[in-house]
């Protein structure tokens, strides 16, 4: 059914039409009305055979999903930001012992300086952890994304993160197709676990795993993220059979055929790129676009494909691997590596910083002429940054960044963006 | 495509406001996306809410720098923010207030402007008399529906009957309609006024 609703609530709805039977879950912005949403729905009794378990943090909230995911129940959770890096520990158990959690990122950025808004640092410094992660670029394809997380981290015994861009999309009013309970139970068949804690058949889940075995069982764990690459395709045509549209996939093009210019990102911000790609293709720029759905495992193969033939490629990130540059860009350049093709680094929208229409036709057209660095920040703002070089030069004492910084910007509060 | 910026207070509706204004579209079968400015949200503080409208699906993320239309729910914000910033040339603006544009201020400002475009209403002494709190964010809606055409004021009722129900439900569409009116009976009688002179 067409609904005109928040992004939060149609994930939350998409989950509860999974019938998840544990839901685990510590509030932190802007995941929160996702899982009160879903506490409303148990509550409620809309949401039956499912327990809401109310935790005192991250850390106790992945802990809680991973015994429940062990138990054989159906586990959920969500999380942003420094509540993501609370519970890192327990986000590697998870993964490392097979459990087909799934949980939602509602992408944020990492402080310090506390930031609450939205970039993609949370999700990528858990890109190793041996979790899927999957991007979507609006509330349609996150409410879709989450059920096919279900059935394909259930299917790989892998846990899932379905990443969506906080506010941005979490807190968006826009149309989305919520799904009936009959074509999601088509789609997702019951959980049927690989291994499970049972009195009747007891095992024992988690062993240590000394030097003779623990590369084995590491190598496993990447040949099964592997076949996702095989499977996400497959899962991606079933949904379609069933739900009536595209969603999911490894990678999508757009405008990239004859691109000599193909711009690369993850999330939400493709649709703004596209605009740009659209208005610069009306006056004859070869411009294209690569939007990145899957990032873990990295769709290599496919990446190469999509660019083999531009003449450049500009990855636009919404992070910042500090001393070393973009990581996205990393695994694009790393696609590409023994292709004849130039590639920029582009850091964009860090905390929030708006990434607007203007600035990616400056930007686009700069690439066009080769005439941007390896690496470069979009909008940053090189007064600011001088001021603090300079001061720190002058005085030892020079005092805290953030703080001297919010100073020579001043008022913000009075800007719309 | 059709932009709107909502400017008011934590406190006021302001992010419902844009969220209800693009229910409404929705219920006209077009499409919609309302966001806020993603601030710490505090009572009181500045808070800016946007909702876009267009007959195809909207991609576009960026917060709305060139509105077609303001709709100020706190005219003290004239004086503290830049509510103006980007406005189209003969955008729609909205005011709730129970002063003139002249007593606001603002003739010089917004000389030379189509004034069929410029419109207030007292939408917190409507909500204060129709909800029984000052939450203006509903008449103004109804409000601009009446200014600028681009929704119905069935399509802001409906909205008002997604977002609440009983009591309060009723009280809002009471205030939508009556400033709804306010807003056409002010619009005529400008039109008589210029048919006249």
């Amino acid at each position: 059914m067409l609904k005109q609703t928040e992004g939060s609530h149609a994930v939350a709805e998409a989950v509860a039409l999974c019938r998840p039977e544990v839901i685990c879950a510590y509030p932190i912005s802007p995941q929160t009305h996702i899982v009160e949403g879903l506490g409303g729905m148990v509550k409620s009794g809309e949401l039956k055979n499912c327990e809401f378990i109310n935790v005192e943090s991250e850390f106790a909230a992945m802990s809680v999903a991973i015994g429940s995911s062990a138990a054989g129940a159906r586990t959920y959770t969500a999380t942003a930001s420094q509540g993501l890096l609370f519970m890192a520990e327990a986000v590697y158990n998870a993964s490392g012992l097979g459990l087909p959690i799934v949980m939602t990122v509602a992408n944020r950025a990492i402080g310090a300086p506390i930031n609450i808004w939205n970039d993609h640092s949370d999700a990528l410094s858990q890109r190793d952890s041996g979790w899927l992660q999957i991007f979507a670029e609006t509330n349609q394809e996150a409410l879709d994304l989450h059920i096919q997380a279900f059935r394909l981290g259930e299917e790989l015994s892998l846990p899932v993160m379905v990443c969506m861009d906080g506010f941005i999309l979490t807190h968006a009013y826009e149309r989305v197709d919520v799904p009936t309970q009959e074509q999601v139970d088509a789609y997702l068949p019951p959980y049927e676990p690989r291994q499970v804690l049972d009195p009747a058949d007891p095992v024992s889940i988690g062993a240590m795993v000394g030097p003779e075995a623990f590369m084995e069982v590491r190598y496993l764990a990447h040949a099964k993220q592997r076949q996702a690459l095989e499977r996400i395709p497959e899962y991606a045509a079933e949904f379609r059979a069933i739900f009536g549209r595209d969603s999911g996939g490894l990678v999508h093009t757009y405008r990239a055929d004859d691109a000599e210019t193909i711009v690369v990102a993850m999330g939400s911000v493709l649709g703004t790129i596209k605009d740009v790609v659209d208005e610069m293709r009306a006056d004859g720029h070869k411009v294209g676009v690569l939007g990145i759905t899957l990032f873990r495992p990295f769709p290599t193969a496919q990446v190469r494909d999509a660019l083999q033939h531009a003449k450049r490629v500009v990855v636009l990130e919404k992070s910042l691997a500090v001393g070393s540059g973009g990581i996205l860009a990393t695994n694009v350049r790393a696609a590409i590596s023994a292709l004849p093709i130039d590639a920029y680094t582009v850091v964009a929208g860090l905390g929030g910083r708006a990434i607007t229409k203007k600035s990616l036709h400056g930007l686009f057209r700069k690439a066009m002429q080769n005439d941007l660095e390896y690496l470069s920040f979009l909008d940053l703002n090189r007064e600011v940054v001088d001021k603090q070089l300079a001061r720190e030069k002058q005085m030892r004492r020079s005092g805290p960044i953030a703080e001297n910084l919010l100073r020579d910007v001043g008022v913000v509060a009075a800007k719309i963006a | 495509m059709f932009q709107v910026r909502i400017h008011g207070r934590g406190g006021q509706g302001v992010v419902t406001a844009a969220e209800m204004l693009s229910i409404a579209a929705f219920e006209e079968g077009r499409h919609a996306q309302a966001f806020p400015s993603f601030g710490s949200e505090r009572t009181g503080a500045p808070v800016v809410a946007f909702c876009r409208i267009a007959d195809k699906e909207i991609r576009l993320r960026e917060p709305i720098m060139e509105p077609d239309a303001l709709i100020i729910q706190d005219p003290t914000l004239l004086h503290q923010v830049d509510v103006f910033a980007g406005l189209k040339r003969d955008g729609y603006v909205l005011i709730n207030t129970n002063k003139t544009f002249e007593e606001l201020g603002l003739s010089d400002f917004l000389k030379g402007w189509d004034p069929a475009r410029l419109r207030t209403v007292s939408a917190t002494d409507i909500s204060i008399k129709c909800v029984g709190r000052p939450v203006p964010n509903v008449p103004l809606l109804g409000g601009f529906a009446a200014v600028s055409g681009i929704i119905r004021l069935e399509s802001v009722i409906k909205a008002i009957n997604d977002k609440f129900s009983g009591k309060v439900a009723e009280g809002n569409i009471a205030a939508a309609t009556t400033a709804y009116n306010a807003v056409m009976r002010a619009m005529e009688a400008a039109k008589e006024g210029v048919a006249h002179a």
